[in-house]
C-alpha cells in the first residue's frame, strides 16, 4: 500500500523538556491509524507537529512523499477535528462546514453541493440553519468532522474528539467514525488515551510513553503479544505481578508464587497475565500450562464482563480472574477453592 | 427555594439604602428635571405647560450644530478607542502570559485612581505650548515655534479618548477571554489567512464585548463635561457645556432640563440605530 505519511527520527524539545523524542513511523493510505497513550506522553504534540501548528525540533515529515518543513497549517494537505471540537459559534451549520471552501475562492454553487453532499454523509441533511450551539453533543461532533472532510484532507489528524460525550454516545460514535473512515477512505490518525477507542477503530495502533513510540502494530497483536511492559499493562487489563527471582524453567514473584514458565533467555523482572488467560479446572491432559489453586475472594459481577478476584494458595498474591460466559461457574462463591492454569505463553514476562 | 415569595426582613433592609439611593438620587431628579423641562412662565407669572424649550433647540442652529458636532465627536472617539484597544486587548488576552497580563491590566488602571480632572490636567502639562512635547521639540531644533496643540478639538479628542479607553478594553478583554485559541487554529488550519480569521473569526467573536464597550465610551464621551471645556477651551462646541450655560449662566432651567433630556434621548436613539445596523440585540451585549 501507498504511505501517505512518513515521519522520520521526529524529535520536539521544549524548554529542559523532550516531549517527542525520536519517532518514526509511516502510515499507509486509507488506514485507520491511532496513537494510544497517556496524557502528557507527546502524542498532542506529534499531531501538532503533522498539522504544522508547531515547529519540529528535528526529523522529517513527509506526506505523499514530500517534506512538509517550513509550510504552515493552512498550506497542509491535512485537517484536524480539535478536541473541544473548535466550532465557530457565531456561525451556523451551513457557515461552519462551508468556512474551509469559502477560504478556496470556489463558486458559490459549488461551495452549496459540497457541503450539502457533506452534511448528508454524516446523516446532519435539514441542519444547515441551525446554530452550532443547538446541537447535541452527537451533531456537534459531525459537523466537525463535516467541516474537516469537506476539504477533502489527504490526511484527517483527530485530537481525542470523542472526549468530552458520555459513555454511551462515545461507544456509539466509535462505530460510526469507523464506518464512515471506511465509507470515505481517507487516511485518519487517531489520538487517545482511550485503549478500547484506539482498538476497536483502529487499523494500526502506535501506543505512546514519554514522547516514544512502545509498540506499533495491529490491534489484535498488540493485545495478545505486548512488545514490552508498559503495552502489557496499558493496553487492555492485565495482572501484573513483580518477580523475584528465576531458576531454570521457574520463575517467582516477589509475594514468592513459583510459576513454571519455560523457554525464558533472560531475566524478568515482571509479570503480566490477563484475567481471560486463567483456565478454570482445566483437563488433567491439558499440556503447556501453570497450574496453582486459587481461593476465591470476592465475585466482581459485572454482566458479560464479571470477574472474581482470588488468591493463590502457595503464596497469598492476589489476582483478578475472568469468568467464562458459560453457566458452569455460576455457583462459584466466596471461600471457595478452585485449580487454575495458566498456558506458558499467557505469562507474559519483561 | 421554597420560600420563594416571603422574602424575609434581612432582605428588604438589604435593598433599601440601593432603592432610596435610585429613587432620592436618581428618580426623584430626573422627574424634576423632565417636569421643568415642560414649564414655563405664563403671562400672569404662574407656571404654564409649554413645548418652547425643546422649540428652542430646533430653532436655533448653534444648538442642534452643537449637538451633531459633539455627535459626531462622540462617534468618531468611539471607533477610535476601538481601534487603539482592541490590539492591546488582545496582547493581554491572547498573547502573553497570564502572569503578566495581569500585572499590565493593572497598569491600565492607574488613569481611574487619579481621577479625570487631573488626567486632563496631565494632558495639559503635556500638549501645552511650553509643554513637554513642544519643549523636546523645541530643544532637538525640529520646529522653531511652539505647535498650538492646547484648547484645541485635537487635544480634547487626545484627552476624551485617554479617559474613556478603558471602558472599551475591559468589556473586550473579557469576552477575547472565553475565546478558544483552538478556533483560531481551526480556522487557520481550513486555510483561513491572518486577516481572514481576524474578520471573520475574532472580530464576530469578541462583538457583543465591542458593543458595550462601544455604549460605554459613546455615553461616556457625550455626556462629558470636564474634558471639552478644559482642554477644547472655547473653540470647541459641546453641548454638555450648552447645558451647563443654560443652567449656571443664564439661568434658563427649563431649558436647560430640555436639553439634557434631549442629550439623553437622542444618544440612545443613536445607540439603537448602530444596535440594529451591525445585527446586535442589546440582551447579548456582556454576556
Amino acid at each position: 500500500m501507498n504511505k501517505i505519511l512518513e515521519i522520520k527520527n521526529l524529535t520536539k524539545e521544549f524548554k529542559g523538556f523532550t516531549a517527542v523524542k525520536n519517532v518514526s513511523f509511516n502510515v499507509d493510505e486509507g488506514g485507520f491509524f491511532s496513537i494510544l497513550g497517556p496524557s502528557g506522553c507527546g502524542k498532542t504534540t506529534l499531531l501538532r507537529m503533522i498539522s504544522g501548528f508547531i515547529q519540529e525540533s528535528g526529523g522529517e515529515i513527509f506526506i505523499r512523499g514530500k517534506l512538509m518543513r517550513g509550510i504552515p497549517p493552512e498550506k497542509r494537505p491535512v485537517n484536524i477535528v480539535f478536541q473541544s471540537l473548535a466550532l465557530f459559534p457565531m456561525m451556523n451549520v451551513r457557515e461552519n462546514v462551508a468556512f474551509g471552501l469559502k477560504r478556496q475562492k470556489l463558486k458559490k454553487s459549488e461551495i452549496d453541493d459540497k457541503v450539502s453532499d457533506m452534511l448528508a454523509r454524516v446523516s446532519l441533511q435539514g441542519f444547515e440553519k441551525k446554530k452550532v450551539t443547538e446541537l447535541s453533543g452527537g451533531q456537534r461532533q459531525r459537523v466537525a468532522i463535516a467541516r474537516s472532510l469537506v476539504m477533502k484532507p489527504s490526511i484527517l489528524l483527530l485530537d481525542e474528539p470523542l472526549g468530552a460525550l458520555d459513555r454511551k454516545l462515545r461507544e456509539h460514535m466509535k462505530i460510526e467514525l469507523k464506518l464512515l473512515q471506511k465509507e470515505l477512505g481517507t487516511t485518519f490518525i487517531y489520538i487517545t488515551h482511550d485503549q478500547s477507542e484506539a482498538l476497536v477503530m483502529s487499523d494500526k495502533v502506535a501506543v505512546m510513553n514519554k514522547g516514544r513510540f512502545e509498540q506499533i502494530d495491529t490491534p489484535r497483536n498488540l493485545y495478545k503479544n505486548p512488545a514490552t511492559a508498559f503495552v502489557a499493562g496499558f493496553v487492555g487489563e492485565s495482572n501484573r505481578l513483580e518477580l523475584k527471582s528465576k531458576d531454570g524453567d521457574f520463575i517467582t514473584t516477589k509475594d514468592g508464587w513459583k510459576l513454571k514458565r519455560p523457554g525464558l533467555d533472560f531475566t524478568p523482572e515482571v509479570l503480566y497475565i490477563r484475567p481471560e488467560a486463567f483456565i478454570l479446572t482445566p483437563a488433567k491432559n491439558l499440556d503447556n500450562i501453570s497450574r496453582f489453586e486459587v481461593k476465591i475472594k470476592t465475585i466482581l459481577f459485572d454482566g458479560s464482563n464479571t470477574k472474581v478476584a482470588a488468591i493463590e494458595s502457595s503464596s497469598g498474591a492476589e489476582v483478578l480472574i475472568s469468568l467464562p460466559q458459560n453457566a458452569r461457574f455460576e455457583n462459584l462463591k466466596e471461600g471457595d477453592t478452585v485449580e487454575v492454569g495458566i498456558n506458558y505463553e499467557n505469562l507474559k514476562c519483561y | 427555594m421554597e420560600n420563594k415569595k416571603g422574602f424575609n426582613i434581612t432582605f428588604y433592609l438589604l435593598i433599601l439604602p440601593v432603592l432610596l439611593w435610585l429613587i432620592v438620587l436618581i428618580v426623584l431628579p430626573h422627574l424634576d428635571l423632565l417636569i421643568s423641562s415642560f414649564q414655563g412662565d405664563s403671562d400672569a407669572g404662574g407656571k404654564v405647560f409649554t413645548l418652547e424649550h425643546y422649540m428652542a433647540f430646533f430653532q436655533s442652529k448653534i444648538y442642534w450644530l452643537t449637538f451633531i458636532n459633539t455627535a459626531a465627536y462622540a462617534i468618531g472617539i468611539t471607533i477610535l478607542a476601538f481601534i487603539v484597544t482592541f490590539p492591546v486587548a488582545f496582547y493581554l488576552t491572547k498573547v502573553i502570559s497570564k502572569k503578566y497580563a495581569s500585572f499590565l491590566a493593572l497598569l491600565l488602571l492607574i488613569p481611574l485612581w487619579v481621577g479625570e480632572l487631573v488626567t486632563v490636567y496631565g494632558w495639559m502639562i503635556i500638549l501645552g505650548d511650553h509643554g513637554v512635547i513642544n519643549e523636546f521639540l523645541l530643544s532637538i531644533g525640529l520646529i522653531d515655534k511652539p505647535i498650538d496643540m492646547l484648547y484645541t478639538n485635537f487635544s480634547m479628542t487626545i484627552g476624551l479618548l485617554y479617559i474613556s479607553m478603558l471602558f472599551m478594553v475591559v468589556p473586550i478583554m473579557s469576552t477575547l477571554e472565553s475565546l478558544d485559541d483552538s478556533l483560531i487554529e481551526a480556522a487557520s488550519d481550513l486555510g483561513a489567512s491572518k486577516w481572514t480569521i481576524f474578520t471573520k473569526i475574532i472580530i464576530p467573536y469578541s462583538m457583543p464585548g465591542i458593543t458595550s464597550g462601544g455604549i460605554i465610551v459613546f455615553m461616556l464621551v457625550i455626556g462629558d463635561y470636564v474634558a471639552p471645556d478644559i482642554l477644547g477651551g472655547k473653540s470647541s462646541l459641546w453641548f454638555t457645556e450648552q447645558i451647563y450655560n443654560e443652567f449656571l449662566s443664564t439661568f434658563n432651567w427649563g431649558e436647560g432640563a430640555a436639553f439634557g433630556f434631549l442629550l439623553l434621548m437622542i444618544s440612545s436613539s443613536i445607540i439603537w440605530l448602530a444596535l440594529k445596523l451591525t445585527g446586535q440585540k442589546l440582551e447579548r451585549v456582556g454576556s
